[in-house]
């Protein structure tokens, strides 16, 4: 117990630990910032100026037409060109007002019940970067600054020691996610109340959203350990970031490029983002423009690939299995030199 | 007395596929009697940091047998870790955290009582520097403070290797003070070092190794004594008569080399016959004095690391089992 509390106190003093901590929250709270500009609270003023703005804008496609409804009936009268016009000119009229819609006027507002659950999944993004990395730089500096082998003389049981600092690491990322995850849902909250609506929400939406939640906390966990692994493997922070930077550009991004030109049906099947994406959102569905499958009408719609959260977790299980297994094993294995 | 550390037929080999196979340690042996300092010296490569490290359950050994306060080592490690204190190789620490804080997390990891990361502070000298970062200490400082981390646990098994490296002299000089008075205490201290005149004045006993075996061994006036080549200096009442007592003692037997106010007489085992034979010559002796050895005379014969003017030594170019034979270059010591 006392070498899980050491560990965990030596998480938090790291400079880096709180520096990437700070940089994550920031972002987060830029993007808070970003949602109290950009969003505005519904009320009978703006719908009286969605209205204005539909009216004038009906007006303008009343001028419109008619200009170029005259313009058609002489271009006919001194027989131009008119392919571009109606055979009658009179076909030429302006939309009726009701087909312009006065909500599309409505500046943006936050609307909780629909939005939230898609702004769980940047609060996820960014604490698992920020898992990722502070997991790889805790063992990673650990390994390069000789602070490994300086526990090792003191707790020689290699095995224990690793597994201890993972669960100091993975418990300092649960300390921060959770009060994270309740701020998040607080700063939103107050943003729909100020910006825009809380109403509508059932405890079917609330039972999703602490779900989406947690498996948000999960992907946080699962890139922690992955980054911890990575860097234990590698005794040095840098075998983990170059090995993500290694992943995201050449294995994700030219693997896309790749697959893009060889025509590989559901090509971002291949690609982790597709997985996080499918985690959090718990199904996502890949089209596949290219084929016809045609439905009773004759109707030709794409082919499909759902992806879901089974299919996910089953590849994070399978990466921190690797990962983690590899690095336990050289652990035991490897000399300390 | 009973032996804190005894190591017998160590064997650690590195295989690589490019350089092939070097035996780092080669059935190597040691042992280290209760309170006392135990001097550990050899040369770059010779296997001490291995040996250490090995020990220390840092590196896997290929075969051989260790205890530590009696029990074997590995496996018996996590029961006697609270009992050896240790600094192998180069001080290394997370260089953003301070000394206290750096001592602070090993003492919490080591379930030892804080107020004693003051008191080892104290001992090396850090006290007012405790609370900089460690990236801001010089060699010297990070030495000490790898020391204090060693003396934290208040160890029965002290094992420093290079404890003076980058101290200043007079560092040096409190180290050695530190050292002895640390054996004063009960507690058995080995001491890897390269400055031999430094093991020579603190250390009870020695162990010479090089390429992965030991070459001598026991208490460092043994030791001296075995390798003393028996040499003593002769001088005479009237230095006109030097060049006939080098003529009488050569017919003798003996190996003179004649200076211009004394002989010098190697193998000699008995100074008392050389007074004699001069006697019977009408020569008198006025000075008969042997010419101690030291030990790093001794070092650079046994690992045949002296350096000759004109060749460039490399670092695994040193004596051979037993120390019969110096050992020709074998690229660097792979492919061995």
């Amino acid at each position: 117990m006392s070498l899980f509390r050491t560990e965990l106190r030596r998480l938090t003093k790291r400079r880096f630990t709180r520096w990437m901590t700070a940089g994550g929250l920031l972002v987060l709270a830029l993007i808070v910032v970003g949602l109290v500009i950009t969003n505005q609270k519904i009320g009978p003023d703006q719908w009286a100026e969605a209205k204005r703005s539909a009216d004038q804008q009906h007006q303008e496609q009343v001028q419109w037409a008619e200009q170029e409804r005259a313009n058609c009936e002489r271009a006919k009268a001194t027989g131009e060109d008119v392919d571009h016009y109606p055979q009658d000119c009179a076909d030429i009229t302006a939309p009726p007002r009701e087909s312009i819609e006065e909500a599309w006027f409505l500046p943006s507002t936050f609307v909780f019940r629909e939005s939230f659950d898609e702004m769980l999944i940047p609060l996820a993004g960014i604490l698992a970067m920020v898992g990722f990395v502070v997991g790889a730089s805790f063992v990673g500096a650990e390994w390069n600054s000789g602070g490994m082998m300086n526990l090792l003389l003191w707790r020689p049981k290699r095995l224990t020691v690793l597994l201890t600092k993972l669960g100091a690491l993975l418990t300092g990322m649960l300390a921060l996610a959770l009060p994270a995850t309740a701020a998040w849902f607080g700063s939103l909250w107050l943003v729909a109340n100020w910006r825009g609506t809380t109403e509508g929400m059932t405890s079917g939406a609330w039972q999703s959203f602490l779900l989406t939640g947690l498996r948000g906390v999960v992907l946080l966990l699962v890139a922690a350990t992955v980054g911890f692994a990575l860097a234990s493997l590698g005794r040095h922070t840098a075998m983990a970031l170059g090995g993500a930077v290694a992943v995201l550009i050449v294995g994700q991004v030219g693997l896309a490029i790749l697959l893009d030109m060889a025509q590989v049906r559901f090509a971002e099947a291949w690609l982790l983002p597709t997985y996080a994406y499918a985690w959090m959102r718990k199904t996502v569905t890949l089209q596949d423009w290219r084929s016809c499958m045609a439905t009773y009408t004759g109707e030709c719609k794409p082919a499909i690939l759902e992806l879901t959260w089974q299919h996910s977790s089953m590849l994070f299980t399978v990466g921190v299995v690797l990962f983690l297994g590899a690095a336990l094993w050289t652990m035991r294995r490897r000399d300390i030199a | 007395m009973p032996a804190v550390l005894e190591i017998e037929g160590l064997r650690k080999t590195y295989r690589s596929r490019r350089r092939g196979t070097r035996n780092a340690l080669d059935g190597f042996d040691m042992r280290v009697e209760a309170g006392q300092v135990h001097g550990f010296l050899g040369p770059n490569g010779s296997g001490k940091t291995t040996t250490l490290r090995t020990l220390l359950g840092l590196i896997r050994p290929d075969g051989g047998r260790m205890t530590i306060l009696g029990h074997e080592v590995p496996a018996a490690l996590p029961q006697i870790a609270g009992q050896v204190g240790a600094i192998v190789e180069s001080p290394q620490f997370f260089p953003h955290f301070s000394a206290r804080d750096t001592l602070s997390l090993l003492a919490s990891a080591g379930e030892v009582p804080v107020p004693r990361v003051d008191e080892v502070l104290e001992l090396v000298g850090l006290r007012d520097r405790a609370g900089e970062r460690v990236k801001t200490y010089s060699l010297g400082m990070k030495q000490r403070l790898a020391v204090a981390s060693a003396l934290l646990k208040n160890p029965k098994l002290l094992i420093l290797d290079e404890p003076a490296n980058g101290l200043d002299p007079g560092g040096i000089r409190e180290m050695r003070t530190l050292v002895r008075n640390l054996a004063q205490s009960g507690m058995t201290v080995v001491l890897s070092s390269h400055i031999l005149g430094e093991i020579q004045l603190i250390c009870d006993s020695v162990t010479i190794i090089s390429l992965g075996r030991r070459v001598a061994f026991g208490p460092v006036d043994e030791v001296l004594a075995q390798h003393s080549s028996g040499a003593v200096r002769v001088r005479l009442e009237a230095v006109t008569d030097l060049p006939v007592a080098a003529t009488a003692l050569h017919k003798a037997g003996y190996r003179v080399s004649a200076n211009p106010d004394h002989l010098m007489l190697a193998g000699v085992d008995k100074p008392a016959t050389v007074t004699r034979l001069l006697a019977e010559q009408g020569l008198y002796v006025s000075e008969l004095a042997p010419v101690a050895v030291d030990l790093e005379s001794v070092f650079l014969e046994l690992t045949n690391t002296a350096p000759v003017p004109g060749q460039h030594r490399q670092v695994d170019q040193s004596v051979r089992v037993n120390g019969a034979e110096s050992s020709a270059p074998t690229a660097g010591g792979w492919g061995a």
